[in-house]
């Protein structure tokens, strides 16, 4: 995806500034007006932007549109309405007023023209209590009427009179960063100005030269304009009341149980696999974001109690025993260890992280078991499957190999063919064989239980109507499960003729276990079990407890449809999911993560690289897949450790401790709050609201970029104070440059509690650094963000040093090619035509097993070429079945460790 | 411009079917609509200013102001969100062809007539609907605002823009679509050949 824009356009401003404020990844590039983008528009239009599918979106309202729903947030009629009337009211008339004022010299009659549009806007403005158009939050709609307005409002010398609830909204909107931001990038300085002269517009309309050439401070007097009287006195009336002694923070008391007068939040992560290291996307989509979320739900206070094992029964583990010629129980216990250790690299901080293979597992999934039983929601059905005799046992899909019934490629697996992709009922593949011992299985039927989950989908949509409207269910989440029910539910068989898994106690059913889906959520509570025997204070107590489930987007049927089924056939009061949280997917700079092609970045060798657990956490948590799939991408993270961490945070950070240091000998100085201080810690605060907000609805990545904020107007603040220099002045600047010193490091103080659930690590060490009193932690985050001064005059601090290093291009590069994976052998089998099971593995090196099976094919190719030959076959057949024979021979030479491909045999390849 | 054509609080209030004096084009339009979209009870509509804004009147909720508004409410309530795009990207790509109707093509200049044509014959080349392979609000609105410009072209200049031709005929003919509008006819086998090859 990639958005054309040209500086100095005004309708670019709406699209940077949507693409800013949604978030939306999206590359940009500037070129200039006259330049043709769109292929089927005659005249250059921008902006303009290339959609995924290689479509071009032309209208600067339709891309804004895009990147809102593309973040989740769909229009209504009433953003609609607003963005009809800015395209067929406002703009001639803009356009109108533009041409007066600059064609036609007429700037003082500009305001007569735009009188009525905005006495119209200020009206309905001053109508809703609401602080935007559409509402409580930043639509569409505030977006592309604030951009469209922006040349004139921002322009003070154009009289316009008094509109109070547009200069008020127009403001509000300007003060965001994302605004402030995109307006600099296409309409800063002459870049507009020279937009105006292409565009025959003389200068004088829309050139401020006023401002100072200077960005910086240009941008902090946007901030300065958005703040308020009374949001200045409000910060400053906090700021002043101080540390509060609440006692949190404290040791978690375990185990932990729901209190009365508490937000009780229950909190799980999907249960990963056991058979697999997990990958950065992995990490990123269940376990870290869950990590966050309850570090700052802790911070906030709620009684919170996060939870997660690994899934450790089913065919998968089975076959991952075998493989490695284990037992499935050292199977689970050596790749337990794997995930434990990894995420304790990663600082997931659990309040316990248990497994499905317990007792306590069991017990429960068998209760319910008989729950659903005894109260009619399970249904017998038989099912025809394939039994190898020589094993005794029936064979799941992947135990079964065979001919495609389709295209006849001979080693079809038991639920989808490698050659032709299609899928397979395993009953249907020719010449099956048992994958253990080769012996040909007979086909039995076997009876299985069923979940009957049309009988529960009239309670089931009730359930979800007031989860979904009462939680918060990310878009993907209620999209997947509406598609769901949409198409309709069948009944699930829940058991499985396999060995490793919870048993099926019913005696019909014996030497029967569940089916994984429905025992690994159970996972849940015999985790929790395994935690406290009391685990049914957290399970069995809606009243009292909030769900929430973390996860990537592809469990989610299995947590709001199937699951909830399960436990509301129960009939056992359980407690429900509330809010389900799933992220879109995570890729591998453009292409997946691929194990067997060793792609990607898997948890156990993060911390090979070199780069601290914090970083890691800070890059992960900044591209998290939030409301659409994201990339990790080495050049990006070394660009934001390098432009974020350690050039805007990290150098915030230090430079505010080593002034205390260097100037004041290591004690805060007094802080005599001016004007300015008193706009910074509105300003402060509010990002801190914001931070606030977005959090509670767990956007975790959209929360980040506040922090980043404040770092961001506190650099600004010292850059334009220069406290170094103002140290070495008289009396008055000298105080000067203390209360600056003073309110950098207390803002420091703030961004370390902010960051506590992103980097922990780096917020303990900033608080170190400080000295902070441990009871900012729990002051800051509570109501809507409360900014206090948590380093008070006379306050000693600790040692100051620097928090981040710069990750260099050429150890980047390195890391880079460590793990994007062998691409050579994967386009080497792309060019052999027959038998694309047989090179899979064969790049290893000898294999004598593939060997005997490439003997094999070799002679039939063999056979099937004579054949042709003798039957007088057309030349261009004969030639592409000895091409295949010639591959063929080539990879049987690899398998037996030859030199592939001898001379002689190409230049028969020529004949 | 100025006062008149902002959206300002209704005066006029006409139940447009009951005065056949009313010959707003808008509100034709959206009774061809809402009989398309098989909407059993008719919606109050009236219009406002000078430039005729269609407004629909709601018992319930607030009146809505502008057809493209007004269109889009009425496929949501027939429950057809399909005829809005079936994703985010053909989303966005109708409500462009949505606003390039109401901005572009309505009152346009003889001049800008042949460049819409011209740019619109390149976009469909490839393409059987305004947004790609599914017919949506886009192609019957699109075709409404486009009628009395194709209505005007000759057999030549019709086989000049032969895509946009061929998506006229195709959307006419859609069932349910055309109602107010005479049927426009476009040949199928060319009778120009020699000049554009």
């Amino acid at each position: 995806m990639k958005l054309f824009v040209s500086e100095g356009n005004p309708h670019c401003l709406k699209v940077l500034a949507a693409l800013e404020v949604t978030g939306v990844h999206c590359g940009v590039q500037y070129i200039s007006h006259e330049e043709k983008v769109v292929p089927f528009l005659s005249r250059p239009s921008f902006p303009a932007l290339l959609l995924p599918s290689g479509q071009h979106l032309f209208s600067s309202n339709a891309i804004c549109r895009y990147f809102f729903e593309v973040n989740g947030q769909e229009s209504n009629d009433v953003s609609n309405q607003w963005l009809e009337w800015e395209t067929i009211v406002l703009q001639p008339v803009l356009h109108q007023a533009l041409h007066m004022a600059v064609v036609q010299g007429k700037g003082s009659e500009v305001s007569r023209v735009l009188q009525s549009p905005l006495n119209f806007l200020d009206q309905s403005l001053s109508k809703g209590s609401m602080p935007h158009l559409t509402g409580e939050s930043v639509s569409v709609a505030d977006v592309i009427l604030w951009a469209a307005l922006y040349p004139v409002l921002s322009d003070s010398s154009l009289a316009l009179g008094e509109h109070k609830f547009v200069r008020a909204w127009f403001d509000h909107l300007a003060a965001m960063h994302s605004c402030q931001s995109a307006a600099q990038k296409v309409l800063q300085g002459k870049a507009m100005k020279n937009y105006m002269q292409k565009q025959s517009v003389p200068q004088s309309f829309q050139c401020r030269d006023t401002q100072p050439s200077n960005s910086s401070p240009a941008e902090s007097e946007e901030g300065e304009r958005a703040v308020s009287e009374e949001e200045m006195e409000a910060a400053t009336l906090t700021w002043r009341k101080g540390l509060t002694s609440c006692s949190l923070a404290t040791e978690r008391q375990h185990p932990l149980l729901p209190e009365e007068g508490k937000r009780n939040i229950l909190l799980t992560s999907a249960l990963p696999y056991v058979n697999n290291v997990p990958h950065l996307g992995n990490i990123i989509g269940c376990v870290l974001s869950a990590d966050v979320f309850s570090r700052y739900g802790r911070l906030r206070g709620w009684n919170l109690l996060f939870v997660c094992g690994t899934d450790e029964y089913g065919t998968a583990t089975e076959n991952k025993a075998r493989e490695e010629g284990l037992t499935p129980q050292q199977i689970c216990d050596k790749y337990h260890a794997v995930h434990s250790s990894i995420y304790k690299w990663f600082q997931i901080d659990f309040d316990f992280f248990g497994r499905t293979t317990t007792e306590k597992q069991t017990e429960i999934a068998q209760d319910i078991f008989w729950r659903l039983h005894k109260n009619g929601f399970l249904v017998e059905d038989t099912v025809e499957q394939l039994r190898c005799e020589n094993c005794q046992r029936f064979l799941a899909d992947r135990f079964v190999e065979g001919t495609c019934p389709h295209c006849s490629y001979p080693e079809a697996r038991g639920d989808q063919c490698d050659k032709c992709g299609r899928l397979i009922n395993a009953v249907e593949l020719r010449e099956p064989q048992c994958k253990v011992c080769r012996q040909t299985p007979i086909i039995r039927s076997s009876k299985h239980l069923f979940l009957d989950l049309p009988k529960l989908e009239r309670q089931l949509e009730q359930w979800l109507e007031k989860s979904t409207s009462t939680g918060d269910w990310t878009a993907n989440a209620k999209q997947i499960t509406r598609s769901w029910i949409r198409d309709g539910l069948k009944p699930r068989c829940i058991t499985r003729d396999l060995q490793w898994g919870t048993p099926v106690p019913h005696p019909d059913f014996k030497e029967k276990v569940f089916y994984v889906w429905f025992d690994a959520p159970i996972g849940y509570l015999s985790i929790t079990a395994s935690y406290t025997n009391e685990w049914d204070k957290w399970w069995k107590n809606p009243q009292q407890v909030e769900l929430y489930n973390f996860m990537a987007k592809d469990n989610v049927p299995f947590h709001s449809v199937v699951f909830p089924c399960s436990l509301l056939g129960a009939q056992d009061n359980y407690t429900l999911v509330n809010h389900l949280v799933a992220t879109e997917y995570l890729n591998y700079e453009d292409t997946k993560f691929s194990k067997s092609r060793g792609v990607g970045v898997f948890g156990d060798m993060a911390k090979d690289t070199g780069i601290p657990s914090d970083v890691w956490r800070f890059y992960l948590l900044y591209v998290r897949p939030e409301g659409q799939d994201s990339a990790f991408s080495w050049a990006d993270m070394a660009l934001k450790n390098n432009s974020e961490l350690l050039n805007n945070l990290g150098n915030f950070i230090n430079r505010a401790g080593m002034f205390v240091t260097k100037f004041f000998e290591g004690c805060v100085p007094e802080m005599d709050l001016q004007r300015e201080e008193k706009k910074l810690l509105a300003v402060v605060g509010w990002e801190l609201q914001q931070y606030i907000q977005l959090m509670d609805k767990v956007r975790i990545r959209d929360a980040l970029k506040h922090i980043l904020n404040i770092s961001r107007h506190g650099n600004q603040y010292i850059q334009v104070n220069e406290p170094w220099k103002k140290i070495k002045g008289g009396e008055s600047d000298r105080r000067r440059a203390g209360t600056v010193t003073g309110v950098s490091v207390n803002i420091a103080c703030l961004l370390s509690v902010m960051l506590f659930p992103y980097m922990p690590l780096v917020s303990q060490t900033i608080r170190d650094q400080l000295n902070a009193p441990q009871s900012c932690i729990g002051t800051m985050l509570q109501g809507t963000g409360t900014f206090v001064c948590a380093l008070s005059a006379g306050h000693r601090i600790g040692t100051v040093s620097p928090l981040f290093q710069k990750l260099e291009t050429d150890q980047i590069e390195a890391l880079k090619k460590r793990f994007g994976g062998q691409q050579k052998p994967a386009q080497s089998s792309v060019s052999a035509p027959a038998a694309p099971g047989a090179e899979v593995k064969v790049v290893g090196g000898v294999d004598p097993e593939k060997a005997e099976q490439l003997t094999k094919a070799v002679a039939e190719q063999g056979e099937k070429v004579r054949a042709l030959k003798a039957q007088k076959a057309e030349k261009d057949v004969i030639a592409a079945e000895v091409s295949k024979l010639l591959e063929l021979k080539k990879h049987l030479a690899l398998a037996e460790g030859k030199n592939a491909a001898p001379a002689p045999q190409t230049g028969k390849k020529k004949k | 411009m100025g006062g008149a054509s902002t959206f300002q609080p209704i005066t006029l209030v006409s139940d447009w079917r009951s005065s056949p004096s009313v010959t707003n084009m808008a509100l034709r339009e959206l009774a061809s609509l809402e009989k398309y979209l098989g909407l059993r009870k008719p919606n109050k509509y009236s219009t406002q200013g000078d430039k005729k804004t269609p407004v629909l009147q709601n018992n319930a909720a607030p009146p809505l102001l502008g057809l493209v508004t007004i269109a889009c409410h009425l496929v949501k309530e027939a429950k057809r969100p399909e005829l809005l795009g079936d994703s985010a990207e053909s989303r966005a790509v109708v409500q462009q062809w949505l606003e390039y109707r109401v901005t572009k093509v309505d009152n346009c200049s003889k001049e800008d007539i042949k460049i819409i044509l011209k740019d619109l014959n390149l976009y469909l080349h490839d393409r059987v609907f305004l947004a790609g392979n599914r017919f949506t609000v886009a192609d019957v609105l699109m075709y409404y605002g486009l009628h009395p410009l194709i209505v005007d072209l000759t057999v030549q200049e019709k086989e000049q823009f032969t895509n946009v031709s061929r998506w006229f005929d195709h959307i006419q003919h859609h069932p349910g679509v055309r109602h107010h509008l005479p049927p426009v006819a476009v040949l199928r086998n060319r009778i120009y050949t020699s000049r554009h090859h």
